[in-house]
């Protein structure tokens, strides 16, 4: 009990203070996650309009996988990127294990398929609404695309803070790929892992407060970004 | 000039869905100018039959020829759907939606909405979100946006079904100054009145096929199917 408020009085003046390795492994799991959630939103998006709008003879078994994929353990995901990428492995010889690119790579495989799913089902939603419409209205492909985004861009944002929120907190992964390397690959939630293991409650409970912010702050914009739609403001 | 894309010609077309015949076979021609009003009872196939002239429906035999035989035969036409379909943006951009589309700029395209806005009677609901609108408002909304190409030929479904009387009155001196300046009306309504008020040309639909084409007044006046002089009466139909 007594250890664990030394370590809240310890985790508030970690804070106040902005301790620098509490900074800096701050700034490296937004980094990595930012950039697979750019990574995940590039193709996601562009993939689940795709798939929302073209009737081809795979769609549903492209829907399937995704489903499928969405369920896949990050922890294994983080295996099989660590296999690819070991020594011997068929990507070795780039060198990236234990680097932040590699992480990136992890989170943006295990996000990818949430990110064309929610993103699949907006425009999906979107699409039955206007098809008539558009089509009436004799708008271009690539017109009915650029409606089909702009009209639905707030699910679309919701889609890609939702694969934010899934990478910023997973910890199988990245502690595989990223090794949790001091300065170099450190991360909120490996960090987090560790300081925790060797009883310094102090630094961990400081990274799980930020953490704890980052999703409060993902959730709530998610629910304001849903909120604004159903109220009918744009 | 420009060729233009009447007259529009159906041959022999048949729509079938589910194993169901929904319309024809049956063959028409729209053509001249005026204002042609679909009717016939719930489920006789107006709207069908409409979409199908629009190309919005693959029909499972015969032909619909335009004049015009370009691509573009469509963006030259307009369609009001029975039930609204409004896009997700202010009532100024969704007016103006169609103009944006034909790469009008932002500014000139505003204007024309306003104007098409104040046509309607919309012209206060210009910044408000379109979901907001009420039933009638949103329908003045899609005549707006359908009339701000001057489309050559205007197909409407049921443009009236929410309105009331006075709006009812204003969308009719709307669409009988469009057809003086030259618009093709093809329209489908339930109301008699209105129909005696605006149609030029009666196509009596009946369980999917055009049971009886006539001149207003002669219709009106004197219905040469049973159908068609039951339905007028409001008589349950066999
Ligand atoms: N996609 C479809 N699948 C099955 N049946 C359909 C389909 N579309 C239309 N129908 C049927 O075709 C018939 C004609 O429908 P349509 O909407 O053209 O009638 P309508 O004359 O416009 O009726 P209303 O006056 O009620 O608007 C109806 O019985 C309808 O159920
Ligand atoms: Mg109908």
């Amino acid at each position: 009990m007594n250890s664990i408020s030394l370590g809240l009085a310890e985790a508030w003046r970690l804070l106040i203070t902005f301790d620098a390795d509490l900074f800096e492994i701050t700034a490296l799991s937004l980094r990595v996650t930012l950039s697979a959630t750019l990574v995940a939103t590039l193709i996601g998006l562009p993939l689940g309009a795709w798939l929302a709008i073209n009737r081809f003879r795979m769609r549903r078994v492209v829907i399937a996988l995704l489903n499928a994929l969405m369920g896949l353990p990050p922890v294994v995901v983080g295996l099989l990127v660590y296999v690819v990428f070991s020594r011997s492995g068929p990507l070795g010889v780039l060198g990236l294990l234990y680097t932040p690119t590699v992480m990136v790579i992890a989170q943006a495989i295990i996000i990818t398929p949430i990110v064309t799913s929610i993103a699949h089902q907006a425009i999906r939603d979107l699409w039955a609404d206007y098809h008539d419409l558009l089509i009436s209205l004799n708008a271009t492909r690539w017109q009915r695309i650029q409606a089909l985004i702009w009209d639905g861009r707030r699910a679309l944002m919701t889609a890609a803070l939702a694969g934010f929120g899934r990478a910023i907190g997973e910890v199988g992964a990245v502690m595989i790929v990223g090794g949790n390397i001091d300065h170099a690959t450190r991360i909120l939630t490996t960090a987090i892992a560790l300081e925790t293991g060797k009883g310094e409650f102090g630094m961990a409970l400081a990274l799980g407060f930020i953490l704890i912010g980052l999703a409060i702050a993902v959730n709530l914009a998610v629910h304001i970004l849903s909120r604004t739609e159903t109220g009918s403001r744009w | 000039m420009v060729t233009p894309i009447l007259p529009l010609t159906l041959r022999d077309v048949e729509l079938r869905r589910g194993g169901r015949r929904i319309l024809g076979p049956l063959s028409l021609t729209v053509s001249g100018a005026g204002i042609t009003v679909l009717m016939g009872p719930n489920g006789s196939g107006k709207t069908s039959l409409l979409r199908v002239m629009h190309g919005l429906e693959r029909i499972t035999r015969g032909t619909v020829d335009w004049q015009g035989g370009a691509q573009d035969v469509r963006a030259r036409q307009a369609f009001v759907f029975q039930t609204p379909i409004l896009m997700r943006r202010k009532v100024a951009d969704c007016i103006a939606y169609p103009l944006h589309l034909d790469g009008v700029p932002r500014k000139a395209a505003r204007a024309r909405a306003a104007e098409m806005a104040a046509a309607v009677g919309l012209a206060d609901a210009l910044d408000k979100p379109s979901a907001v609108l009420s039933g009638g408002e949103k329908q003045k909304l899609a005549l707006a946006r359908a009339l701000i190409r001057t489309p050559e030929v205007l197909f409407l479904d049921e443009p009236c079904a929410n309105l009331d009387g006075r709006s009812t009155r204003e969308i009719e001196s709307i669409l009988t100054r469009a057809r003086d300046a030259g618009t093709r009306i093809v329209m489908s309504t339930h109301d008699l009145g209105q129909a005696r008020r605006l149609a030029d040309e009666v196509w009596f639909l009946y369980g999917g096929l055009l049971v009886e084409t006539a001149a207003s007044a002669a219709f009106f006046a004197a219905p040469r199917t049973a159908q068609a002089a039951a339905y007028l009466k409001g008589d349950l139909l066999p």
